[in-house]
């Protein structure tokens, strides 16, 4: 028997996505973000969260999805992940699930064009819903972000 | 009772008085004769032992108390200070350090001191070494090793007692033990007394009253008593009180009262013969102690501090630094309200909400002075080990040295103190070691034979210099020369055309520093470049000022604080930066017309020279401002040791104090930018590192 855990869940597209609960601080609406100019291209900018500066990632651009305009259902996810805070923009957040972690499988190859090593797994809730779970370190992997940029370029 | 939570507070605190026996003992040394110092040295001791006591560290509380026992006669004019005392006295501080270093890191904080605690004891008893033999003043009248089982008495109470058994009083000799496992012995003590109170009066305790207040006592305790009661009465209800162990009342008469001190000199002499064996051996270490002791090497502290008074403690209280930084965050969520509000009161026109809100400015503006003050530390926390540590290197140099500091109580922001320590150990070290003479060489060159190392602090400007000037040899501008064109670090022609100062720097430079050059040269250049380096981080800079043959002057700049500053904040389009007043030479208005191009590059003229002029907006891209399309720009000339550039901006928002936060771990390096700071409205703005722009 795997452990029961506590998922967040958010939306991106059509998507659903899921974190552990223990890895997310708050979840935020939009708020004033202050751009940092010479950085990655996802990286919206800085925000203040009381009192403390938080850059905060676009996932869609992460993900190199189409982006879309913030709305009121936008949501900021504050995540704590290998002592970085990071907060990601996502385009809701409105759900908090259990789940056992037998639930969650191997990531097929690819998913929505999301690269398989972004994906912890997929778990299949009731019959028709699946949970995409992140794996929050290699989305915050920044060497790989490096290399991604420099080929861009 | 869970000791645990007093750990912390034992540690600080133990820490703080270790701290102040090892000034006093320094400052004792240079003044021996002065009785006053061995009273604050006593009182420190004697608190340290309570606490360790209390705590249950019986090692630190056992040596402490011999210690208390040497300093005790000395402060009674028993014993006069010599060489090997304060070895043995300092020996004793090293491995009370330890212990609470042990404690500390989780340990139990046990040592094996019973060499020190032998030699202590040796001293108490007058054992003095006999090399020391001719000078020794030292006079033991009493062994202060009272026996349990009587206590002396004075005259006077004597003849109280006396007294009293004549006027048909009962006077009773009562022995009390305390459980072992009891917590608050100081309480069941007190219990104690106080039942005693009622029934008759105690004249004399072992030992004293205050010290079982202060649960300066074993688990138990004798007094001489007068009642009306009967010993077995007194025994009875004492018992009665919990976690007594053990009572004995002995009814004396007028013979028995006589008799005690007669036991006494016997119990004495008994315990004499004992321990003679032990104090031969004792003898030969005091011996070799003092005689690596008796050379000539000396270190004389003095503290210029008019603002420390000795032995008034400081009325603070301890708060953990991360519990400031989330007041000050705190703080800051505050002040975004506080605009918030001001722009409410002003739309709703109402003077009564105005006149509270303007009032709530000015306290939350106070309030802001006095979050940021606190974190405010004076530097003497990283000097107060310093005294220590020079003599200590004068001792094993074979040097003289006088250590001089002053301006201790400049402060610097924390997080500076907690950085600087190392870097200003390097500097002291290499200034006794390499800088001052042998005693020898300085009388052949017609110096005092004292060398004389000057540690200053003090403010000036935005910033604190912390200066280590000594009268040593100087460094010799050649010498210097010489070993960095072997090390490859220049070329001769270079070296040649380099100033004095530029020659002094190399010392600085990394590579520098190997085995070889501290005999080779002058010495200097011991990880100096790690120095540099510290310093540079922290966003301070080192020079060196040197006279051959007359001494060398390090003085080091630092930045008051790391976390606050001022700002010139400057707009660009909708975004807005904050640059650094410190890197600001100038800030101006140029008209399109003078701005000049070479080879391509912007430039203005300024001051004589050109420099180039650089876009802001450019750089960093920024959205919504086209600077092209300005008739008129405003433009801040930075600096960055002796270049200059300018940056065209769109409009100064003005001056303020920022707070300086970091960007977090997630976002790569941004070249030009040093930071970010939350504006009063809650924004976030960027910091420029101006130095980045240029090259």
């Amino acid at each position: 028997m795997g452990e029961d855990i506590k998922v967040i869940v958010f939306k991106l597209g059509s998507e659903e996505y899921g974190i552990e609960v223990e890895k997310v601080q708050t979840i935020e609406r939009m708020l004033p973000i202050t751009r940092v100019p010479r950085t990655f291209t996802f990286v919206k900018g800085v925000i203040n969260l009381r009192g403390v500066v938080i850059p905060i990632i676009d996932l869609r651009g992460r993900f190199n999805l189409p982006m879309v305009e913030y709305s009121e259902s936008t949501r900021i996810i504050i995540v704590a992940v290998n002592d970085m805070e990071v907060g990601f923009i996502v385009d809701s957040a409105n759900d908090v699930i259990d789940l056992n972690t037998d639930q969650i499988e191997n990531p097929p190859e690819v998913v929505g064009g999301i690269k398989a090593k972004y994906l912890q797994g997929v778990a299949k809730i009731n019959e028709e819903r699946l949970l995409i779970m992140l794996n929050l370190s290699e989305v915050l992997n920044k060497n790989e972000i490096i290399q991604l940029e420099s080929i861009e370029d | 009772m869970d000791m645990n939570q007093y750990l912390s507070m034992f540690i600080d605190e133990s820490n703080d008085h270790l701290q102040s026996l090892n000034e006093k003992m320094l400052e004792l040394e240079g003044n021996s004769t002065d009785l006053s110092i061995v009273q604050v040295i006593f009182r420190s001791a004697h608190t340290l032992k309570g606490m360790a006591a209390t705590m249950g560290y019986e090692d630190l509380a056992s040596l402490t108390h011999q210690m208390e026992n040497v300093l005790d006669l000395v402060r009674n004019e028993k014993l006069a200070m010599q060489d090997f005392i304060f070895d043995t006295l300092f020996k004793s501080l090293d491995s009370l350090e330890s212990m609470v270093e042990d404690i500390t890191n989780g340990g139990t904080g046990k040592a094996d001191v019973s060499d020190i605690v032998v030699s202590l004891q040796a001293i108490v008893r007058g054992d003095t070494p006999s090399v020391q033999g001719n000078d020794s003043t030292a006079v033991v009248k009493d062994s202060t090793s009272v026996s349990n089982q009587s206590i002396q008495l004075d005259e006077f109470q004597f003849s109280v007692l006396d007294q009293s058994i004549t006027e048909g009083h009962r006077v009773l000799f009562l022995e009390v033990s305390i459980r072992e496992d009891c917590q608050l012995k100081a309480v069941r003590a007190y219990m104690v007394f106080d039942l005693l109170e009622r029934y008759g009066e105690v004249i004399k305790s072992h030992p004293s009253v205050q010290d079982i207040e202060q649960d300066n006592f074993d688990r138990s305790f004798s007094l001489y008593y007068i009642t009306q009661k009967s010993a077995e009465e007194m025994e009875g209800m004492i018992l009665n009180l919990s976690e007594i162990d053990k009572v004995s009342a002995v009814g004396l008469d007028q013979e028995s009262l006589k008799l005690m001190s007669g036991i006494n000199e016997a119990t004495n002499e008994v315990a004499a013969t004992i321990d003679f064996k032990v104090t031969s051996e004792v003898q030969n270490n005091v011996a070799q102690a003092n005689q690596t002791s008796g050379a000539p090497a000396t270190a004389k502290i003095r503290a210029n501090d008019s603002s420390k008074s000795s032995g008034t403690p400081s009325r603070t209280i301890r708060v953990d630094i991360e519990r400031l930084d989330v007041l000050m965050n705190l703080f800051s969520e505050l002040l975004i309200d506080r605009v918030r509000l001001e722009q409410l009161a002003s739309d709703s026109h109402n003077p009564d909400l105005t006149e509270t809100v303007e009032h709530l400015s000015r306290v939350s503006s106070d309030l802001q002075n006095i979050v940021l003050k606190l974190r405010m530390v004076p530097v003497d926390t990283v000097f107060n080990r310093f005294p220590r540590m020079v003599r200590d290197l004068a001792k094993s140099l074979d040097k003289k040295i006088d250590l001089i500091i002053t301006g201790s109580e400049t402060e610097l922001d924390r997080t500076v103190i907690d950085e600087i320590g190392d870097p200003l150990v390097h500097l002291l070290r290499n200034a006794v070691d390499h800088g001052i003479e042998s005693v020898a060489e300085r009388i052949a060159a017609g110096k005092p034979e004292t060398g004389t190392v000057n540690l200053r602090a003090f403010h000036s400007g935005n910033h604190v210099f912390i200066e280590i000037e000594e009268d040593g040899k100087g460094i010799y501008r050649e010498n210097v020369l010489k070993t960095a064109i072997k090390k490859g670090v220049v070329t001769e022609e270079q070296g040649a055309a380099m100033t004095d100062e530029e020659v002094h720097q190399l010392l600085f430079a990394a590579g520098f520093s190997t085995a070889e050059v501290i005999s080779d040269v002058s010495g200097r250049g011991v990880g100096l470049d790690v120095v540099k380096a510290k310093i540079t981080s922290l966003g301070g800079h080192v020079s060196i000022i040197s006279t051959p043959g007359k001494g060398t002057n390090f003085s080091v700049q630092l930045p008051l604080t790391l976390s606050i500053i001022s700002a010139m904040l400057v707009q660009l389009g909708s975004e807005k930066y904050a640059v650094p007043l410190t890197s600001i030479v100038e800030t101006a208005i140029i008209k399109n017309n003078q701005i000049r191009t070479i080879h391509g590059n912007k430039m203005i003229e300024f001051r004589g020279s050109y420099i180039p002029l650089i876009a802001l907006s450019k750089i960093f891209k920024v959205p919504d401002f086209d600077e092209d399309l300005e008739e008129e720009t405003e433009i801040i000339v930075i600096r960055k040791g002796e270049r200059m550039a300018a940056l065209t901006i769109e409009e100064f928002i003005g001056q303020n104090e920022i707070v300086l936060k970091s960007l977090g771990k997630y976002l790569p390096q941004v070249e030009g930018i040093s930071g970010a700071t939350i504006l009063g409205d809650g924004q976030v703005a960027l910091i420029l590192d101006p130095s980045a722009f240029i090259k």
